[in-house]
């Protein structure tokens, strides 16, 4: 069986002395699936680490009756919640969950009193429950609980009200509930994707906003395609957008109001302007401005002003993302010849290259958690997504096909999207997701092809 | 290849007999511009009736509405200097025409990064263009980075012919 299940029950023989004897049994079983963990470090390992998820039963969840509520049925949403949840854990690539197509269904009672056997019968680590029924306010309230099958124990209890039209975000709040509790790491399922849709000839490709649910879900298109879409970023509080569109012919960096959906200039410039970012705190706004030929990266306030400059060299000052704490940016630049990358304060001073191996990088992105910076590396064959710490070390690629490009982060810090795009004449462009293993890479669900995603954070 | 200045019809002919040893030049040079090329030309283009004046005009005129450039590079060459001369010379005949210069880059690079690298090349071709007496506020320019390939595929001749800029007559 798992890994994660050894370690239990390593723990369970010091803990509880009466499960030992029964538990070593399961324990034996599954002992030749276990990888060495002093194993020299492999492909071959790897690959069998990948194969060591936690097994998840999630059974669809339980309704007390089958109620309608604003055109939706409490006995379809339980079993499509349970669909999104298996989803999600199966996307993170830590868990093999069991989702409601393959186990059985609950009863409500249930739901708080969980049949052990059952899901230890199915090989079972955890077991999901949870319900779905009407609120007396015309809402819905959906339970979420985890269960230990083999301590027997409660892991997470949590029960959200909502609107019935947030339905998927009470299936991503569970899926970060048990998430967390089991990996330890923060959550990063209920929160949201910005990215461009994509379609039509290679030579003339319609690109459109486009704005998701971090796993495709909620799917929405922002702009018509009249005028190419490039690079979006959500504002901390996804009340907007940045990006840039070729409206009226000219390159230019807009900030897309969700709420009002209108849009205005970051910047008042002849000049164009691209590459935009938010800072942390979401007042301030990095973009790159060309002037005659000559690119270098600036900073205004999200609410309008005055930019500041904040390079001068004469090569290509490029893109940028702040530090989680606001302090620092690490960009993009050819200054030495070549695109590579390098922080600086805020202010602009103390500018350092930090990444020295081979080939061009570019498109940095700081990791929310602070410790890394993801980044694009071009040369000798492939375009790959790797990430090295913010002072260069440690550098990993984490991707390798024909052109992987432009990673952001999940709001964990754990996981990146990308975009690949293939070669060729009918070449095309989609969003992937891959883990910090490099080993558990999935392809993103999206309605036409895609690119240019932006992770924003857990939502409030 | 060796290039004296000379008369711009004598550079044209010049050029295409040379154009296959240049060390950057596509192989197999692109058609003319078609409407799914930018979506900016003049309506016009390709028409019979050719209107004065028109990208029509232009393209006719012209030793080329393009230039190409080497991988990650803006510089502009002997041959592209005399391309720039061509429409110099046709600007200075028409001197209501205002122009859009587009910058481009091939496939094979990062988004924002191929958006700053169109900006470089295409005002390299307008300082020429200016150098030779065309007003600067007479040239728009308009970096589309990788955005609009004019050759579709994923090899070094589409590439070559994808690091270009290329001069568009605004429509009036």
């Amino acid at each position: 069986m798992t890994y994660s299940l050894s370690r239990k029950l390593a723990l369970l023989a010091t803990a509880c002395g009466a499960f030992v004897a029964a538990s070593t049994a399961s324990a034996q079983s599954a002992a030749p699936a276990a990888a060495p963990t002093d194993a020299p470090r492999t492909a071959e390992v790897v690959a069998d680490v990948s194969n060591e998820r936690t097994v998840i039963a999630v059974p669809a969840f339980a309704t007390p009756s089958a109620q309608v509520v604003a055109g939706l049925r409490t006995d379809n949403l339980g079993r499509q919640m349970a669909d999104i949840i298996a989803a999600n854990l199966e996307r993170s690539g830590l868990y093999a969950p069991l989702g409601p197509s393959s186990v059985r269904g609950i009863t409500m009672d249930e739901v708080t009193a969980p049949r052990y056997a059952d899901w230890t019968a199915r090989n079972a680590d955890n077991v999901v429950h949870g319900f779905v029924r009407a609120s007396s306010t015309g809402g819905l309230i959906v339970g979420c609980y985890l269960y230990d099958t083999v301590l027997g124990t409660e892991l997470v209890r949590q029960g959200y009200e909502i609107q019935a039209g947030d339905w998927r975000r009470a299936a991503h709040k569970c899926s970060d509930a048990i998430y967390s509790r089991l990996s330890g790491e923060a959550p990063f399922f209920d929160s949201r994707v910005a990215y461009i849709a994509e379609s039509g000839p290679k030579g003339n490709r319609i690109k459109r906003l486009a704005i998701m649910d971090s796993d495709g879900g909620n799917h929405r298109f922002i702009t018509n395609g009249q005028a190419l879409a490039l690079s979006p970023r959500f504002s901390p509080d996804y009340k907007k957008i940045v990006y840039v569109s070729y409206l009226n012919n000219r390159v230019r960096v807009f900030i897309y109001d969700t709420v009002t959906e209108k849009q205005n200039l970051v910047t008042e410039s002849s000049n164009t302007t691209f590459a935009p970012r938010w800072s942390p705190d979401g007042r301030k706004i990095l973009f790159s401005m060309a002037v005659g030929g000559n690119t270098d990266i600036y900073v205004v306030p999200a609410s309008g002003g005055t930019p500041t400059r904040l390079t001068s060299t004469p090569g290509i000052d490029v893109g940028g993302s702040f530090s989680p704490d606001g302090s620092k940016i690490v960009f993009e630049s050819d200054r030495s010849g070549t695109q590579q990358l390098y922080v600086m304060n805020a202010d602009g001073s103390d500018q350092r290259r930090i990444s020295f191996g081979g080939g061009r990088y570019a498109t940095p992105e700081w990791s929310p958690r602070g410790d890394l910076v993801a980044f694009t590396r071009l040369g000798g064959g492939n375009i790959r997504v790797g990430v090295m710490t913010p002072s260069g070390g440690g550098e990993r690629l984490l991707t390798n096909s024909w052109q992987d490009e432009a990673p952001t982060w999940s709001p964990n810090g754990r996981v990146l999207q990308f975009f690949r795009t293939s070669a060729g004449r009918d070449g095309k462009s989609s969003l992937w997701q891959v883990d910090l293993t490099g080993v558990n890479l999935r392809r993103l669900p999206t309605p036409q092809d895609g690119s240019d995603p932006s992770w924003g954070p857990v939502q409030p | 290849m060796t290039m004296k200045k000379s008369t711009v019809a004598l550079l044209a002919v010049a050029m295409l007999t040379v154009g296959a040893c240049s060390k950057k030049a596509p192989a197999d040079l692109p058609p003319p511009p078609a409407g799914t090329d930018t979506g900016s030309y003049d309506p016009n283009a390709g028409q019979n009736q050719v209107v004065p004046g028109s990208q029509a005009d232009f393209v006719a005129s012209v030793a080329s509405d393009r230039i190409f450039f080497g991988f990650d590079q803006y510089n502009v060459d002997a041959e592209d200097q005399a391309t720039l001369r061509s429409q110099a010379e046709w600007l200075q005949r028409n001197p209501a025409v205002r122009v859009i210069l587009e910058g481009h880059a091939d496939e094979r690079g990062t988004r924002d990064y191929n958006i700053a690298l169109g900006e470089r090349r295409a005002n390299a071709a307008k300082n020429f263009l200016v150098s030779l007496g065309i007003s600067g506020s007479r040239i728009d320019v308009l970096s589309y980075g990788k955005e609009r390939p004019a050759a579709i595929g994923s090899d070094e001749n589409a590439y070559a012919q994808n690091r270009r800029a290329v001069t568009v007559v605004i429509a009036r």
